[in-house]
C-alpha cells in the first residue's frame, strides 16, 4: 500500500501540470474552441511530443508502458484545465481497443500514427436507444466474403466529427439486446457510406451523429472476437470510465478551489462572506465530496486493471457513482456560492459545472451504475 | 503508488483474522453480531487474551507493550477486529490517556499506570465535558487549587461514558481562572474511589445508562497525579482528541453491520421476495457501501500519509473520517431498522447481565431500534461533526 508517486511519476506530473499551466489558460481554451475542429492542433502536436500520446501502448509498439496511474495523473491535469483535444476519444478509448483487441499488425500500423499525433479515433456506440446499456445494439455488420457491411445509426460520438477513423460496435449476431453477437469494426471515417454531422457539446465539446448505410469493411477492420466483442467493450469503457473519474477530480478540485478563493474575496456587509459559518461549511461539504470522490478515482484506477472482470466492473460503477455524485454537489455549490457571477458564460467555473455533468453521463450516470453495483450485490461481501 | 496490500500486508491480515478466529470466545463475538453490549467482565476477559497475544496496546511504543507495527499495519489490525468482530479495547485508557501519559507523563506515572491500563486492571474515563462546556471545551469551570502537596478539585464533569465502572479519571481541571481559557488548564489524574466523588447515571434515549454525571466536592487529589506541567493541559488535550479522530472513521465496524444488514434482509420478506432483491432497498444498501468504500480509500490515504507525518500533529483531513464514518455508522443503523419493520417497535429493558425474558418477534430485532437511537451520539461525541467542519474551514481551506 502506497500511495507515493515514483519518481518517473512526478516528472510526467509536473511536466503535464507545466503545460496546461502555461499553455491552458481560461481565454486561450476559448480559442482553442474556436479552431475548425474545436481544438487546438498545435497542443495536440505538444502533447505527442511530450510523449502523453503514446504514453499507454507498450514500448515494443512505440509507446511508453504506462499504466493507470499515469492516465490518472494525465487526466486528472486535463481535467483542472478542461482540456478540448480529443485524448479521451483517441488514447483511453481507441488506444484500449487496439491495446487489448488488436492484432499484431494493428497494433504496429496504427499505435505509432497515434503516439505521433497523426491519428485521431472516436468510439462510434451509442444509439438512440441504447441510452447507457453497452450490449443495446442495433446497428448491424453482415458478412459479405472475406469482410463485413455495416448498417445503422449511432449517436452523440464524442470527436466523431473530426476522427479518422471510427471504432464500430455493429452486430454479427443475435437480438439487439443480447450480450452475444457484437463485433467491433475499425472504420475509415471517409469510407463510401459513413456520413456525419458535427455538433458541439454543451461542456463546449464535439460531438458527432453518424450513419453508417452500406458501409463496407474488410477483415482486417475486426478488433478482438466480431462474434463476441461485448467483453472487450466494456473492458475499454471500464479503463475509459477510471479515466474520466480522475478527469473529473481535476475539474472537481478546480471548482472548489475557485470557490474558496471566491469566499476569501468577494466582500458584503464590509467582510469576505468566507467568515460566514454557513458558507464555511458549505466549503467544507465541498472539499469532503471533493476527497471521497478523490478516493474513488484512485480505487478505479486500480481496479480498472483487475483480472477478474466482475470486480471490476463493480469497482469501476461504484467508483462512477461517487463521481457523479460528488460532481453534482461540488458544481451546484461551485456555481450558488458564486452567486450571478458563476451563472455567466464569461467565467471559469460555469464550465467546470458542464464538464463534470457531461461527465456524469458519459459511460452512464450515477443512478445506472448504483443499479450496477446493488444488482451484483454490493460491494462488502 | 501501488494501492494495492502488499504480500506481506496480506499476510499479516491473515494472520490477525486467525487469531481472532481463534482467541475470541464465540458468546462475546454473538453478542456483537446481534447488538448487544458487552459486560464490564466481558470487555476486562478479552483485553487481556489480547494482553497475553501482545496486541493490546499495538499502537504504543514497543518498550510499553506496542507492537512496533506500521501505521498501515495498525489499521489492518483495527480492521479485522471490528470485522471479527471484536470489542475494541476500552479507549479511555489506551487510546486517551495512555498516549497522553506516555508523551507528556512522568516515569513514575508511566511505571503505575502504563501496564495496568494494558491488562485493564484500571478501568479509565474521561472528564473533560461539563455542563456548561461541550463544544466549547476550554470554558471549562471545574476547579483545582493547590493545597500543599494535593489539589483541591470543585465541580462537575458529564458525558462521561462507563464512568460507573471506572477506578480513574482524567479530569481537564482549570487551574488559573485569570489567564486566558485555555492557558489556565491543567491535566489531572483522580482515583474515583477519593472521597467527595459522586457518580450519577444519565439515561439516553435508547433506555441505556452508559453516561454518567460526575460531581467532584472538594476532592483531594496528590499533586503528583498532575500530567506534564501545570496550564498545559489543553496542549494535552488537543493532542489526546486528535489521536481520537484518527480511529474514529470505524470502517471495519461499518462492513461488519453491512454483512448484518445483508444476512438479515436475506430472511426478510416482502411478499415472497427477499428484501435483499427488492431494488428501492438494495440500492440505497449499494449507496451506503460506496461511500464507506471511499472512506476506506480516504483513511487509507490518511494512514500512509501519517507515515511521513510529524508525530502528534493530527492530519486535518482525519475530520474528513469523523464526518463520513459517523453518517455512514448511522445509515446502517437505519438500514437495520428498515429491516426489522415492525418488530422494532416492541422495548425491553436489557439488564445489564442478560435476562430469562423470551424476545418479543424475532431474536435479532430486539436491539435495532435502541442502537438506531443510541448511534445519534457518534455525529456528536469527540468533536460533533459541526466542530470537524469548522477545522476543515480554518485548518485545510484558510476560511
Amino acid at each position: 500500500m502506497d500511495f507515493d508517486l515514483t519518481d518517473e511519476q512526478r516528472l510526467l506530473k509536473d511536466s503535464v501540470d507545466r503545460l496546461v499551466a502555461d499553455r491552458y489558460g481560461f481565454d486561450e481554451r476559448r480559442h482553442y474552441q474556436q479552431e475548425p475542429e474545436g481544438f487546438s492542433r498545435e497542443l495536440w502536436a505538444q502533447y505527442a511530443e511530450l510523449g502523453l500520446l503514446g504514453l499507454p501502448f507498450a514500448e515494443e509498439h512505440g509507446g511508453f508502458g504506462g499504466g493507470a496511474v499515469e492516465t490518472m495523473i494525465v487526466m486528472e491535469a486535463f481535467g483542472r484545465a478542461l482540456v478540448l483535444e480529443p485524448y479521451l476519444a483517441t488514447v483511453i478509448l481507441g488506444g484500449g481497443f487496439l491495446r487489448h483487441g488488436g492484432t499484431d499488425a494493428q497494433k504496429s500500423e496504427l499505435i505509432p500514427q497515434i503516439a505521433a499525433g497523426e491519428l485521431t479515433l472516436a468510439f462510434a456506440h451509442t444509439e438512440r436507444q441504447s441510452r447507457f446499456d453497452l450490449f443495446d445494439v442495433a446497428t448491424t455488420a453482415k458478412r459479405d466474403g472475406p469482410g463485413f457491411v455495416l448498417e445503422g445509426d449511432k449517436g452523440v460520438v464524442v470527436h466523431g466529427d473530426s476522427a479518422d477513423k471510427l471504432i464500430v460496435t455493429a452486430r454479427t449476431a443475435g437480438g439487439r439486446r443480447d450480450r452475444s453477437g457484437i463485433g467491433v469494426f475499425l472504420v475509415d471515417a471517409n469510407a463510401a457510406g459513413v456520413s456525419r454531422r458535427g455538433y458541439p457539446t454543451q461542456d463546449g465539446q464535439r460531438a458527432a451523429e453518424i450513419s453508417l448505410a452500406s458501409v463496407r469493411v474488410g477483415p482486417e477492420a475486426v478488433l478482438g472476437d466480431a462474434g463476441n466483442g461485448l467483453p472487450l467493450v466494456e473492458r475499454v469503457v471500464d479503463e475509459a470510465i477510471a479515466a474520466l473519474c480522475a478527469e473529473a477530480v481535476g475539474a472537481m478540485g478546480e471548482m472548489h478551489r475557485l470557490t474558496i478563493d471566491y469566499l476569501k474575496t468577494r466582500k458584503q456587509f464590509g467582510v469576505p462572506i468566507g467568515s460566514f459559518q454557513v458558507l464555511q461549511h458549505r466549503g467544507a461539504d465541498m472539499f469532503v465530496a471533493l476527497e471521497q470522490a478523490r478516493s474513488m478515482a484512485m480505487f478505479a484506477t486500480m481496479m480498472a486493471q483487475a483480472e477478474d472482470a466482475d470486480e471490476r466492473r463493480k469497482a469501476v460503477a461504484a467508483a462512477k457513482v461517487q463521481i457523479g455524485r460528488s460532481g453534482k454537489f461540488i458544481g451546484q455549490q461551485a456555481i450558488q456560492l458564486h452567486g450571478g457571477v458563476g451563472m455567466t458564460m464569461e467565467f471559469s467555473v460555469g464550465h467546470y459545472f458542464k464538464r463534470v455533468t457531461m461527465i456524469d453521463t458519459l459511460f452512464g450516470d450515477a443512478d445506472h451504475h448504483l443499479a450496477a453495483v446493488a444488482e451484483a450485490g454490493g460491494l462488502v461481501s | 503508488m501501488d494501492l494495492r496490500f502488499t504480500r506481506e500486508e496480506n499476510a499479516f491480515r491473515e494472520e490477525v483474522r486467525e487469531f481472532f478466529r481463534a482467541a475470541l470466545p464465540e458468546r462475546i463475538r454473538q453478542k456483537l453480531v446481534q447488538g448487544h453490549h458487552t459486560t464490564k467482565e466481558e470487555l476486562v476477559e478479552w483485553t487481556r487474551i489480547l494482553n497475553r497475544k501482545g496486541w493490546a496496546v499495538p499502537h504504543w511504543p514497543v518498550e510499553w507493550g506496542g507492537t512496533g507495527w506500521d501505521p498501515v499495519r495498525q489499521y489492518i489490525f483495527q480492521d479485522e477486529l471490528q470485522q471479527a468482530p471484536a470489542p475494541s479495547p476500552l479507549p479511555f485508557g489506551v487510546s486517551m490517556v495512555g498516549p497522553v501519559i506516555i508523551e507528556f507523563g512522568s516515569e513514575e506515572q508511566k511505571r503505575r499506570f502504563l501496564p495496568r491500563i494494558a491488562n485493564l486492571d484500571d478501568w479509565w474515563c474521561q472528564g473533560f465535558s461539563e455542563p456548561g462546556s461541550g463544544s466549547d471545551l476550554a470554558s471549562l469551570k471545574t476547579s483545582a487549587k493547590r493545597d500543599g502537596d494535593a489539589y483541591i478539585v470543585n465541580g462537575q464533569k458529564t458525558w462521561t461514558t462507563l464512568g460507573q465502572y471506572a477506578d480513574w479519571i482524567f479530569c481537564l481541571v482549570r487551574t488559573d481562572p485569570a489567564a486566558k481559557k485555555q492557558e489556565g488548564i491543567s491535566f489531572l489524574l483522580i482515583d474515583m474511589k477519593t472521597p467527595g466523588i459522586t457518580v450519577r447515571p444519565i439515561q439516553t434515549i435508547d433506555g441505556g445508562r452508559e453516561v454518567n454525571e460526575v460531581f467532584l466536592d472538594d476532592v483531594r487529589v496528590p499533586a503528583t497525579n498532575l500530567v506534564g506541567q501545570e496550564n498545559k493541559g489543553w496542549d494535552y488535550a488537543k493532542f489526546l482528541l486528535g489521536n481520537e479522530r484518527v480511529g474514529i472513521a470505524r470502517v471495519g465496524v461499518s462492513k461488519e453491520r453491512i454483512r448484518r444488514i445483508k444476512e438479515l434482509a436475506s430472511l426478510e420478506r416482502i411478499g415472497d421476495v427477499p428484501l435483499i432483491q427488492v431494488p428501492r432497498f438494495r440500492e440505497k444498501l449499494a449507496a451506503v457501501e460506496i461511500e464507506l468504500k471511499a472512506l476506506e480509500m480516504t483513511q487509507l490515504r490518511v494512514v500512509a500519509a501519517e507515515r511521513n507525518r510529524e508525530k502528534g500533529r493530527p492530519d486535518p483531513a482525519s475530520s474528513i473520517l469523523k464526518i463520513k464514518g459517523s453518517e455512514i455508522q448511522q445509515a446502517t443503523t437505519e438500514l437495520l431498522m428498515e429491516v426489522v419493520g415492525p418488530y422494532s417497535m416492541p422495548y425491553q429493558e436489557e439488564p445489564e447481565h442478560g435476562t430469562n425474558e423470551p424476545p418479543i418477534g424475532p431474536d435479532w430485532a430486539g436491539p435495532v431500534a435502541p442502537t438506531y437511537f443510541n448511534w445519534r451520539k457518534i455525529s456528536i461525541y469527540g468533536g460533533s461533526n459541526e466542530i470537524q467542519k469548522n477545522i476543515i474551514a480554518k485548518a485545510i481551506l484558510g476560511l
